[in-house]
């Protein structure tokens, strides 16, 4: 049976088939007052989905604000001078379709998934909101404990929450990535009108946004139907360069023991400081992506295979960097302690084996698995166009190019063993926080 | 994938797609197994959907969670590949397998590339037919389900649903939960495993759905490969059970800032000639979107949470209408009121001629946006089949949900809906609010 000989044979298969596919085809273009535009083919299926990407998330808050960002997302459900409060979502219902938005670091976003036929209407009042929210007092007061209450329970009723929120903020001594998204709570209770809005008029304008149509439609129709509704709309003139306060060099290392009586699992959590994907450089990100997989992308990473099957130390063992951001982003690891283990042997176990992986180096055998299934992974993709959607939206919004997006495949596919080696020597002890999940002392399960 | 036919654009539903158009296709191997098909060439990998129905419901007395076991250690290893190099022989195929067991199926989806169609097969059936169930896999699984049980054990979700299923089931399976206890699962031994995979992968409880780049005939070759050697029959299914609800309110202390609440009572079966009925008054009650009644009064007039909603839990063995809420320690006791009054105001004066006509558009609406990705549809094809329907249902869907009329939601809400039989399960630290 085919098992290991396939390696070869299934490159030679993928790439031509991928480049003549049709579904996943790709355009981009550029609107007069700024608004860039990416169109992702697919017409398997009468479905589009709409996004608006804003350049702007919660590291470009002003300080003091923090959760504006998300703030500002969930008003823009309310009213506008053509449309009531609620009437947004109700319409694209009304529709037959859904719709969300979500906020990030570096981007806001907002989308809507319907019936081909229905993208004009989506526009239209996507276009609307862009500049003519109607906000009311009691639409603040209301909202803001709406999203208290997210807060509540996506962080406060969350020990592994509240913990890599600290995890964070002593990661950036300098940079709001430090700061959560969602808001530090004594600065949500204080956010008005004022806030929400001058983060709207400050950032809300097309030429800092990207619009990513996917599915059942053609990048002409995209276009006519773009210059219509988005086009009128002026450039700001004033939108600020997006330049943030940098980290300084990280010379500590640091630690965060978090105890809470709702640990049931105590964990420990190592995070370094490193590059990010930068546009027309992206191979130490490419490095690095690979030696996350090969360090803990699962059952056969060196982590699982040295402390889950070998010594048994660990019930659970990843390892994550995330290769998308606009600044230095993070490369992390977890370690579950198995019954017995405590979080210190844990931990002097996590490092014995990452010493032991510079000592070894990579497994050739492993590195062709990892390049094969990336290569794979562009097939199965190609399954889900919003996936694909969602791939340009982040990349643009975090500083790429749709050239960088479409070139990184083939940046993994040229990463050698020895650039993984050079990426892991950027995990610094001096640029990382350890943290310990624990219960208070004295309490047990 | 969907395609409608460009006629029914121009139908009587002005521009709007009305139906799902999937060509769905039975086929039968050429030893007698059945399975659903909707060819799709468009790219070169195949999705497989495989489920088992009875899942972990047919735990036996005393082995809760040897199910879950079994299933968790289906990709450890089988045949002569050990655990580390099943995983490594999935990966150097770019095949995927995953494992998942519930209260009603045993669910196995798999994707591969058409490139692979024979060797992935032939993995999926080791893994299917001859898994090792080795001691230090075993111990190793395990462990991780133990881990899992002890998070459990703190999360405010898990403790609601917990609590609400030993109220409303008793010693029935849907009673308790399916992962087992710290104590039960610690006992469990290898021949519990095995005899949990004989029970549960039978031939005459399983049901196929393939999507993708596949024939007909590549698809009895590998129903036959998958599944000739497995028993015909497995043990008797659990019987029907009816929840036992009196209504009020049941608090668990937990020390957390915000109170989850988990509410419910009598549900309704999909084969109830009203069911359609309950979906769109659900819909309009507390089903998904923001113009649903517990949402607007809920979070968009009061603020009093993030995410308000109802469901029908309808299961093989019982129904159930659910629903969930979150909200601060202080604030909860006013969302328990509001939901309580809506569920009187719906009860006693059913819905709106507007309110059913949204909710009838927004499902037929949504129907055929679904049909979207292979693996997506694989697991709809299976779906259908576990509820009993049959392939012509994607047609006429539609229509069935169109032919619901007001006075249908009426008397549904009437019957079905119960104020005062309405349970809350509440944790947290309440304010004010007290087990009744």
């Amino acid at each position: 049976m085919l098992r290991y000989a396939c390696t070869a044979l299934l490159s030679a298969f993928l790439l031509p088939a991928l480049a003549g596919a049709e579904t996943g085809k790709v355009t981009d273009f550029m609107l007069d007052n700024g608004m860039q535009v990416v169109v992702v083919e697919d017409h398997r299926a009468p479905v589009v989905q709409h996004m608006l990407w804003y350049r702007a998330g919660s590291a470009d808050e002003p300080k003091g604000s923090s959760g504006v960002a998300h703030f500002l997302e969930h008003l823009l459900f309310k009213a506008t001078e053509k449309m009531e409060s609620g009437e947004f979502s109700a319409v694209v219902a009304a529709n037959g379709g859904r719709d969300n938005a979500f906020t990030s670091y570096d981007y806001t976003a907002y989308f809507q998934r319907v019936a081909s036929d229905r993208l004009e209407l989506m526009m239209t009042m996507e276009a609307d909101r862009m500049k003519n929210i109607r906000l009311t007092p009691e639409n603040i007061a209301t909202e803001r404990d709406v999203i208290i209450e997210e807060r509540n329970q996506r962080t406060e009723n969350n020990p592994q929450a509240l913990f890599g929120e600290q995890i964070n903020a002593s990661q950036y001594l300098n940079h709001r990535y430090g700061v959560p998204i969602i808001g530090w709570m004594h600065e949500m209770v204080d956010l008005d009108l004022d806030d929400a809005l001058s983060f709207y008029e400050l950032y809300y304008s097309p030429n800092n946004t990207v619009l990513v149509v996917s599915g059942d439609v053609t990048p002409e129709e995209v276009r006519t139907l773009a210059e219509r509704h988005y086009g009128p709309i002026p450039r700001n003139p004033d939108l600020p360069e997006r330049l943030r306060t940098e980290e300084p060099p990280q010379n500590a290392e640091r630690r965060v023991l978090f105890r809470d009586a709702r640990v049931a699992q105590p964990y420990v959590s190592r995070s370094y400081l490193v590059p990010e994907r930068d546009s027309g450089a992206q191979e130490t990100a490419a490095a690095l992506t690979i030696l996350s997989e090969i360090l803990g992308g699962g059952t056969t990473s060196y982590l699982a295979e040295k402390l889950q099957f070998d010594t048994q130390k660990a019930t659970f063992t990843a390892a994550w960097y995330s290769s998308v951001s606009l600044d230095d982003t993070t490369f992390r690891f977890v370690i579950v302690p198995a019954a017995g283990v405590t979080l210190e042997e844990g931990e002097a176990a996590l490092d014995a084996t990452l010493e032991a992986f510079m000592e070894e180096g990579v497994d050739p055998e492993q590195l062709d698995r990892i390049k094969l299934q990336l290569r794979a992974s562009e097939i199965y993709a190609q399954d889900n166009v919003d996936g694909i959607a969602n791939r340009y939206g982040r990349a643009l919004t975090s500083g790429l190019t749709v050239e960088d997006v479409q070139t990184w495949p083939d940046i993994l596919d040229a990463v050698t063993a020895d650039d993984i080696l050079e990426a892991a020597k950027l995990l610094r002890r001096e640029a990382s926080v350890t943290g310990w999940l624990m219960r208070p002392e004295g309490v047990t399960q | 994938m969907i395609r409608f036919a460009t006629a029914l654009f121009l139908g009587a539903f002005a521009a709007f797609p009305a139906r799902a158009q999937v060509d769905i296709q039975n086929v039968t191997s050429p030893g007698g197994i059945e399975a659903w098909l909707v060819e799709e060439h468009a790219l070169p990998f195949v999705a497989i959907e495989i489920a088992f129905k009875g899942g972990t419901s047919l735990d036996v007395d005393g082995k809760r969670g040897a199910i879950n076991l079994m299933t968790g250690l289906l990709e450890e290893g089988s045949g002569d590949l050990d655990a580390r190099a099943f995983a490594r022989a999935t990966e150097a195929l770019a095949t995927s397998f995953s494992f998942s067991a519930n209260s009603e199926e045993l669910s196995i989806s798999a994707r591969f590339l058409t490139e692979n169609f024979d060797a992935s097969v032939e993995l999926l059936r080791d893994a299917m037919q001859r898994p090792r169930f080795d001691a230090a896999d075993v111990e190793r699984v395990r462990a991780q389900i133990l881990s899992g049980l002890a998070f459990d054990a703190k999360d405010p979700n898990d403790i609601a649903s917990k609590t609400f299923a030993a109220m409303a089931y008793g010693d029935h399976p849907y009673g308790t939960v399916d992962t087992g206890t710290l104590e039960s699962v610690a006992a469990l031994t290898r021949e519990d495993v095995m005899e949990a995979h004989r029970n549960v992968l039978v031939r005459d409880r399983v049901l196929v759905g393939a999507v993708g780049d596949i024939t007909q005939e590549q698809l009895g070759t590998l129903l036959d490969a998958l599944l000739d050697g497995l028993p015909e029959s497995g043990p008797m299914m659990p019987p029907a059970v009816t929840p036992q609800i009196q209504g009020g309110v049941t608090v668990v202390e937990f020390d957390t800032p915000q109170s989850v609440a988990l509410f419910g009572h009598e549900g309704i079966a999909v084969a109830d000639d009203d069911y359609f009925a309950a979906v769109l008054l659900n819909q309009i009650l507390g089903g998904g979107g923001f113009k649903a009644r517990l949402m607007q009064e809920v979070r968009e007039k009061r603020g009093l949470t993030y995410g308000v909603y109802s469901y029908l839990y309808s299961r093989d063995l019982a129904n159930a209408y659910m629903g969930q809420v979150s909200s601060a320690n202080d604030r909860i006791g006013e969302a328990i009121e509001v939901i309580r009054d809506q569920w009187q105001l719906a009860a006693e004066q059913g819905v709106t001629a507007e309110e059913l006509q949204d909710a009838k558009t927004y499902l037929t609406g949504a129907y055929p946006l679904r049909f979207d990705g292979n693996a997506t549809i694989a697991g709809i094809l299976v779906g259908m089949q576990m509820i009993g329907l049959t392939p012509d249902y994607v047609k006429t869907r539609n229509e069935r949900v169109e032919r619901v009329t007001l006075d249908d939601v009426k008397r549904v809400a009437g019957e079905l809906l119960d104020p005062e039989g309405l349970q809350f399960v509440v944790v947290g630290k309440p304010n004010g609010l007290m087990t009744e």
